[in-house]
């Protein structure tokens, strides 16, 4: 019989996990709150921190100051905004397939989802010469069209994640032929507008791109929440789920939905911004390295990744504006080289 | 771990005209069988023959494409896959372990059946962890992450883990695998504890010489179809070798546990039984 | 055993046969790929513009400057593809392995484009070096980081760092392409992979790596062979592991790297050609190489026929055809569980 003492013991081994996971959690808000601020600040007219708050309160207070609470309020904080619901859209998309497909290469705009989205919305701009709202409706059908083809295409009395990973792979290859094919279609100039979205961008946010997302994210979020309990076990392998009573082939079919809807939301919101999904879930595990969770670490770095990549992609180059998807690109693309190196070297990249 | 301590309820498990497939192909045929409860029941058989499907069978892992399996009477598979979980614990074959998890967080996913959706840590959660890490004597690898550990002190983690389940039920596929000798019959010993315990344990085992040691009752399987059961004493025979193992044989008593003791007869040594 | 002798040699005479078999179809689907377009011209027309030419006539200029270029790089881009697709997947033992997969488009497109918007590049004879650097390059990269690490390059492995690389490499083309509206208007024809618009210029550029690339993994049968049971095996029978990756590898790229600078990226015929090769010959890369050899400019000119046909006046490319029927092969394969213990 275990005496007391061994039970406490295990006990401070998990509250000294827990202890970590809500130190990381402040260190993110706390960056992130630092990236809200700065965000605010930085432009041609750099405001005060004063007046920034000031202009958030004035709702509330009355007090209106024209010139600053337009910057503030109008231009910079439903971009701040749109970059964080992203974000966290992203962030939480990538850390529930790469844990679910058990590798971190197998994220959606790696594996195919993505490039559905984009498909989708290439033809709704070069065939049907539909823009606006109409394209980001048509990036979400793309992205839950694609999703339900891979697994269909993958399921074979189940899905494994080898299989999702493969048949993402090839319907991405399939997207991008559809892709380049309408590209030599179509006039320079509206192949040209096209490629800008591709790219991803936040310029010109509104609440036409935020509320859909936020909407989506009130239902996303809690049923996210509800689901990545089941993870702690679906993680351990199929049998071993069945063996600790959990219903697996429905459960892992729930997580691709909410997972792909959380990417097809956000890429409808802001195009399909490269490599944010990809990135946060592992520098999420990074810095909790081993004390589990990761979830609402994923998505605080999602919200910190895009947002920081949106100021610089603001503010770095005098007079020219980059979108926010050329930054994300290549800082995602050393972060990818820098992760399959170092991963493969320690033999854990497959 | 003397003096018994019955399970206040003691569950049966059964299986009746049982067919196991994998695709179009089937691996276990019309199979009969009914785990004798509070007992140390070993499946042996050659490789492929079905023994680790049976045992997928049994814990609801696969599903029979004829047949039922029996849980207290009832089909294991209108009960809900939570509420079995709280009788039956399996050890499957090859489980993986997520990356840099620590043994403690491990061995804790085995509480999962019985935590509500708010997944509050109780201390009985707790004891029921170190109980079980103190059982397969990992106690002291509690804060370890599992990818440090050796094959050995993984796999009696991965046992650590069915154990906190907390199950009166036990089945292992196969648990011995990477381990030394000395392991392999610690494993073994524990097992016959926790048997003794009370609870019910169903090992799948490959040597054939340790299973005659510690089973109350052997299951000898070939080409998916039961060939024999019962005692091993009563069972393991030369013929029985023959039979499903397509050897020669001689059984002798083994010296240290009185049970029968296997030994082969291989085609140099033929010649020497001739002798004799 | 004397059993085993005339069924085997039988066998070899069978795939003989077979291969002198396939060179007729090659030939055929030559000529009817002479004799297709926007202009149909009849065969004997054809016959007439090969053997006496006659400047004035506007089908036999047709002929020579459209047509027989675009046929003869059909051909051997195609046999290019095809072996290398055999060889990539003999080299790493990876059922799955193929010039898309393997980041090696993403890596000529990225040259290219650097080429034409930073050096003002406009000839396509030009971008043929750039696409070959590049091809070299991606194909490096990728294949080293892959090989890194207890297991080295399984097939999921590849595919995975193939498509991060792929990916990582494409949202570097298209910053650069948003950025220079001209290079965007020359890439997004090159980006497709197409046989038309390729005149001698073109041929003669390639011809020489085309040709040496095949010689070489010709030569590598052996080697393959050897490769397939598995290093171990391989080395214990004194094959040198290392060096027939190496010379494998190194085939590939130049046979991958001329056919997409000749022709852009054209994906999937490497990946399945060699399969359907295997299925017919078996595991014997002396005589897969040659099938594939064959078999893929078949695939490539059908492909290529298919396209002229099937949206007059315009037409498709053959990258975008070869993807429509390449990529339910691949999934098709992938669902074939055997698969899963590689």
């Amino acid at each position: 019989m275990t005496t007391l003492a061994e039970a406490s013991g295990i006990s401070a081994i998990r509250q000294s996990l827990a202890a970590r996971r809500r130190r990381v959690t402040i260190l993110l808000l706390a960056a992130l709150l630092a990236a809200i601020a700065a965000s605010l600040y930085l432009g041609d007219y750099p405001v005060a921190p004063d007046a920034i708050v000031r202009s958030l309160l004035s709702p509330l207070t009355g007090e209106i100051n024209r010139g600053v609470d337009f910057i503030v309020l109008n231009v910079r904080l439903p971009r701040t905004t749109l970059a964080i619901l992203t974000g966290v859209a992203f962030g939480l998309s990538g850390a529930i397939f790469q844990t679910l497909l058990r590798n971190p290469l197998a994220s959606p705009d790696i594996i195919g989802i993505s490039h559905g989205a984009s498909a989708a919305a290439v033809i709704c701009m070069l065939v049907f010469g539909i823009t606006g709202l109409g394209v980001s409706m048509g990036a979400l059908a793309g992205a839950m069209l694609t999703a339900f083809a891979i697994y269909a295409l993958a399921w074979r009395g189940g899905v494994t994640p080898y299989r999702v990973v493969l048949v993402g792979i090839a319907i991405a290859a399939i997207m991008g032929a559809v892709i380049s094919y309408l590209f030599t279609r179509a006039r320079l100039q509206e192949a040209q507008e096209a490629l800008a979205w591709l790219v991803g961008s936040l310029n010109a946010a509104n609440l036409n791109d935020i509320l859909p997302l936020a909407g989506a994210l009130v239902v996303l979020v809690p049923a996210t929440v509800y689901l990545v309990r089941s993870l702690d076990v679906l993680q351990l392998g199929d049998d071993a789920a069945i063996a600790l009573g959990n219903r697996v082939e429905p459960t892992k079919l729930a997580l691709i939905v909410v997972a792909v809807a959380h990417a097809a939301f956000a890429t409808a919101a802001a195009g399909p911004v490269a490599f944010v999904a990809f990135v946060a879930g592992p520098i999420a595990r990074a810095l909790l390295a081993g004390a589990g969770g990761g979830f609402l670490q994923s998505a605080l770095v999602g919200a910190i990744v895009m947002l920081g990549s949106d100021m610089v992609a603001q503010h770095a180059l005098p007079a020219t504006q980059l979108p926010v998807g050329v930054v994300t690109g290549i800082f995602g693309a050393g972060f990818l080289l820098w992760f399959l190196a170092s991963a493969n070297r320690q033999g854990r990249g497959g | 771990m003397t003096g018994a301590k019955p399970m206040t309820t003691r569950h049966t498990l059964a299986a009746t005209g049982m067919h196991l497939a994998y695709g179009a192909r089937e691996v276990v045929s019309n199979l009969d069988i009914a785990i004798p409860p509070g007992k140390l029941t070993v499946i042996v058989g050659a490789n492929a023959c079905g023994k680790s499907t049976m045992l997928r069978g049994l814990a609801r892992l696969l599903t029979p494409t004829h047949g039922t399996v029996l849980l207290d009477g009832k089909s294991i598979h209108a009960m809900s896959t939570r509420e079995v979980a709280t009788i039956l614990g399996v050890l499957p074959q090859s489980p993986t372990a997520p990356e840099s998890i620590v043994v403690a967080d491990l061995v804790g996913r085995g509480r999962y059946p019985h935590q509500g959706w708010f997944r509050r840590w109780t201390a009985e959660d707790d004891a029921a962890v170190a109980e079980a890490l103190a059982a397969t004597d990992t106690l002291e690898l509690a804060d370890r992450p599992v990818d440090e550990l050796s094959g050995g002190q993984r796999q009696r983690v991965w046992i650590a883990m069915a154990l906190a389940q907390k199950t009166d039920f036990l089945l292992l596929d196969e648990p011995t695998t990477f381990l030394d000798i000395n392991h392999q019959v610690e494993v073994l010993d524990l097992l016959t504890d926790l048997m003794r315990g009370g609870r019910t344990v169903v090992v799948v085992l490959h040597d054939l010489n340790l299973a005659c040691r510690y089973a109350d009752h052997i299951v000898a399987m070939k080409a998916g179809r039961l060939v024999a059961e019962g005692r091993p004493v009563e069972v393991v025979t030369e013929e029985l070798v023959r039979d499903v193992f397509s050897m020669d044989s001689r059984v002798v008593v083994d010296p240290v546990s009185q049970t029968p003791m296997i030994v082969p007869i291989g085609r140099h040594h033929a010649q020497a039984r001739v002798e004799v | 055993m004397e059993a085993v002798r005339p069924t085997a040699m039988r066998f070899q005479a069978t795939l003989a046969l077979g291969l002198a078999g396939l060179a007729v179809v090659v030939a055929a689907i030559a000529l009817l790929s002479m004799t297709v377009g926007a202009r149909a011209i009849p065969l004997d027309m054809v016959w007439a513009a090969l053997t006496a030419f006659d400047p004035n006539s506007t089908d036999h200029r047709i002929i020579w400057d459209l047509r027989l270029p675009r046929t003869l790089i059909g051909l051997l881009v195609g046999a290019a593809l095809g072996l290398s697709g055999a060889v990539l997947q003999g080299a790493t033992r990876n059922p799955l392995a193929d010039t898309s997969i393997l980041g090696i488009h993403a890596g000529a497109a990225v040259f290219v484009v650097m080429g034409i918007s930073l050096f003002g590049i406009t000839r396509l004879s030009i971008y043929v070096w750039l696409a070959f650097l590049g091809a070299g390059v991606a194909m490096f990269v990728v294949y080293g980081i892959a090989s890194m690490g207890r297991e080295g390059a399984t097939p999921v492995k590849l595919a995975l760092v193939g498509a991060a690389m792929t990916a990582a490499l494409t949202s570097i083309v298209s910053a650069v392409l948003l950025m220079s509206p001209t290079t965007f208007d020359q890439l997004r024809f090159w980006q497709v992979g197409s046989l038309a618009g390729r005149d001698m210029a073109v041929l003669v550029q390639v011809l020489p790596f085309l040709l040496a690339g095949i010689v070489l993994a010709l030569a590598t049968a052996r080697m393959l062979d050897g490769l397939s049971l598995g290093e171990d095996v391989a080395r214990s029978l004194g094959q040198n592991v290392a060096v027939s990756r190496a010379v494998a590898s190194l085939a590939a790229v130049i046979l991958a790297g001329s056919a997409t600078a000749a022709a852009g990226p054209i994906a999937f015929v490497g990946l399945t050609v060699p399969h359907v090769a295997r299925a017919i010959t078996g595991p014997n890369y002396r005589w897969i190489l040659p099938y594939s050899m064959l078999l893929a400019p078949i695939l490539l000119l059908g492909a290529d026929i298919i396209g002229r046909i099937v949206a007059p006046p315009g037409e498709v490319q053959v990258g975008i055809v070869t993807a429509a029927i390449g990529a339910p092969f691949f999934i098709a394969l992938v669902r074939r569980r055997k698969l899963a213990t590689l």
